[in-house]
């Protein structure tokens, strides 16, 4: 199985202040990585260097075998970015038009096929807001327009979703909702990489963890993570990590 | 509900029918003048005819409704260059304010008002004449090129780039102007406000080419600019090229401006870029139907504000943004369902 992300050797600064120095990680097809780290560690541009948005000082990154800067298959990643649930809020965009736009890679400048409409159609089944779907998404609860954001990568076929602290500004039950989505999706064999504050959320799901501070401090399981100082050593102080049972 | 989003939408499909009747016989005419003034024997000839014909009817039709001014053809070359202005500034008005970028039509204005001050210089200085607009849109397309390389190179917050090319800018074109003693014969009033009678026949064609110009791009390349507009970071991660669309965005803006400063004159060519869109925003129930309404708002704007223009002898720049912000003011009054809404916006 090839990975779906391999990053080597990877840094990057802000001017004179490093985010990233020398981070290695690779995060194989099907796997839930969970990428932890106190505010302002390195977890956004990181994921921001993954994914393109950003271009490392040094290193390299391969995305599903093939280098980044070579890389084609836009479609196969989707991205739920930080504070996406504000985005839309003066845009009278509905449902349907944001799930929509997970084909536009497909279709380029042509018209929506029928295989593109039944796409989105199959992608809001499968989180459940088809009946959302003539809502504008400046009247939805912030789960609701999470799942919107899914059910867009989702259409566009993607086989890795990237998320950056998605559920910011979610109530509980919704994001206990989101993240059982997660879950399922992640069973059904997409790649998951969840940046996420709360590490119990992350330690309770996800088959990996990475633990950032500008340095990446342990990579494994969460096993393994619970048994090393890493999260002292990159929070700076003795913490627990709390569980969540449902 | 449902009974009421369909007659809702069947209104706007009859509007926007209108629209592109009237925009199809704006561009006939601007053909067959054109077609008449540069056209070779026979085609000169059609051309010739098929103006008179349009003008005729025109005339005939305006009659019926108690005007006699559609037997002019300057009357004519501003009505078209209006109805294209409704259409093309509301399009691309609709990306710029999702992208908080209303102010970004004022600035390429007033770049290409720098434009014109400097086509006046060099007119005076060399007396070689030149059609006033061919130097304001070469300065609007570079100062669009100017916002976008400052919007992408510099640290710095969006409408700071913005701001210093508005008044950099500005202030260009008024030392130029008084360089040149304020070029005698020259109503630089006409540049700032607009004026009913300033639409030359060339003006005409270049808004005419340029909608054209427009209204194509827009409809090749509608996903990418409105996938760019919601979520620009997972646009590029979807590997659309933003940075091209960025600049298609700004250069179609500066397109606009320029055609529409003939009508609207300077200090308002932004209003009809900002207005109309604003007051779909409001009640319109998808993305798709505040495009169309836009333009209906654009488009019923610029005719009523002629409308009244015309016999005033107004300049339309103010006239048809006060309908527009008018239409504005009942979309939020309707949107909110209290019409005593209209006193606290």
């Amino acid at each position: 199985m090839t990975d779906a992300v391999r990053i080597e050797n990877v840094s990057f600064s802000y001017g004179e202040a490093p985010a990233l120095r020398d981070v290695s990680l690779t995060i194989a097809e099907g796997e839930f990585l969970g990428l932890i780290g106190p505010n302002g560690s390195g977890k956004t541009t990181l994921l921001s260097v993954m994914l393109g948005l950003v271009e490392p000082d040094e290193g390299s990154v391969e995305l599903f075998g093939e280098p980044i800067e070579s890389f084609e298959d836009g479609h196969r990643i989707g991205y739920v970015s930080q504070k996406s649930t504000e985005k839309g809020t003066a845009m009278p965009v509905t449902v349907e038009e944001v799930v929509e736009m997970g084909r536009y890679p497909h279709v380029g400048s042509g018209r929506l096929r029928e295989e593109d409409h039944q796409a989105v159609e199959a992608a809001m089944a499968r989180v459940d807001i088809t009946d959302l779907a003539d809502r504008k998404l400046n009247t939805l609860s912030g789960g609701q327009r999470q799942r919107a954001f899914i059910a867009r990568a989702l259409a566009s076929d993607a086989d890795l979703l990237a998320l950056d602290e998605p559920t910011v500004g979610v109530d509980a039950e919704s994001r206990d909702r989101f993240y059982g989505l997660l879950d399922e999706l992640n069973s059904e064999g997409i790649t998951i990489v969840l940046i996420e504050h709360d590490i119990g959320v992350v330690t309770d799901r996800a088959s990996r963890i990475a633990c950032l501070n500008t340095e990446l401090y342990h990579h494994g399981d969460p096993e393994s993570f619970h048994e090393s100082d890493a999260l002292e050593r990159a929070y700076g102080s003795t913490g627990q990590v709390v569980g969540h049972h449902h | 509900m449902a009974v009421r989003r369909t007659a809702r939408r069947g209104l706007v499909r009859v509007g926007v029918g209108v629209t592109a009747l009237l925009a199809v016989v704006s561009g006939l005419y601007l053909l067959a003048t054109f077609a008449e003034a540069y056209g070779p024997g026979t085609i000169g000839g059609l051309g010739a005819t098929l103006a008179t014909t349009l003008v005729d009817t025109g005339h005939l039709l305006g009659r019926l409704v108690g005007t006699d001014l559609l037997r002019f053809r300057f009357v004519w070359n501003s009505l078209a260059t209006g109805v294209l202005i409704g259409i093309v500034a509301p399009l691309v008005g609709t990306y710029l304010v999702h992208r908080e970028m209303a102010l970004i039509g004022e600035t390429l204005a007033h770049t290409a008002f720098a434009g014109v001050a400097f086509g006046l210089f060099f007119a005076a200085s060399t007396g070689w004449s030149t059609p006033i607009l061919l130097p304001a849109l070469i300065a609007g397309i570079l100062g669009a090129f100017a916002v976008q390389w400052l919007t992408e190179h510099t640290d710095t917050y969006g409408d700071v780039p913005i701001a210093i090319m508005l008044t950099g800018s500005f202030a260009v074109g008024t030392i130029v102007i008084s360089i040149g003693g304020g070029f005698s014969g020259l109503n630089i009033e006409s540049f700032l406000f607009g004026n009913v009678g300033f639409v030359t026949p060339s003006g005409a064609w270049l808004m005419g080419a340029l909608s054209a110009v427009v209204v194509a791009v827009i409809a090749a390349r509608h996903k990418q600019l409105l996938f760019i507009t919601f979520d620009e970071q997972a646009a590029r991660v979807a590997q659309l090229d933003v940075g091209l669309h960025n600049t298609l965005l700004v250069v179609l803006t500066s397109f606009v401006v320029v055609g529409a400063m003939q009508v609207l004159g300077i200090i308002l060519v932004a209003a009809l870029l900002v207005v109309p869109v604003a007051a779909a925003t409001q009640i319109a129930a998808d993305f798709r139907e505040s495009m169309y309404l836009g333009v209906l708002f654009g488009e019923l704007s610029v005719l009523l504000g002629l409308s009244v223009a015309f016999p005033l002898n107004a300049p339309p720049g103010g006239t048809i943004v006060v309908v527009a912000i008018g239409i504005y003011a009942l979309s939020v009054a309707a949107a909110t369902g209290d019409f005593r809404a209209l006193s606290t916006h």
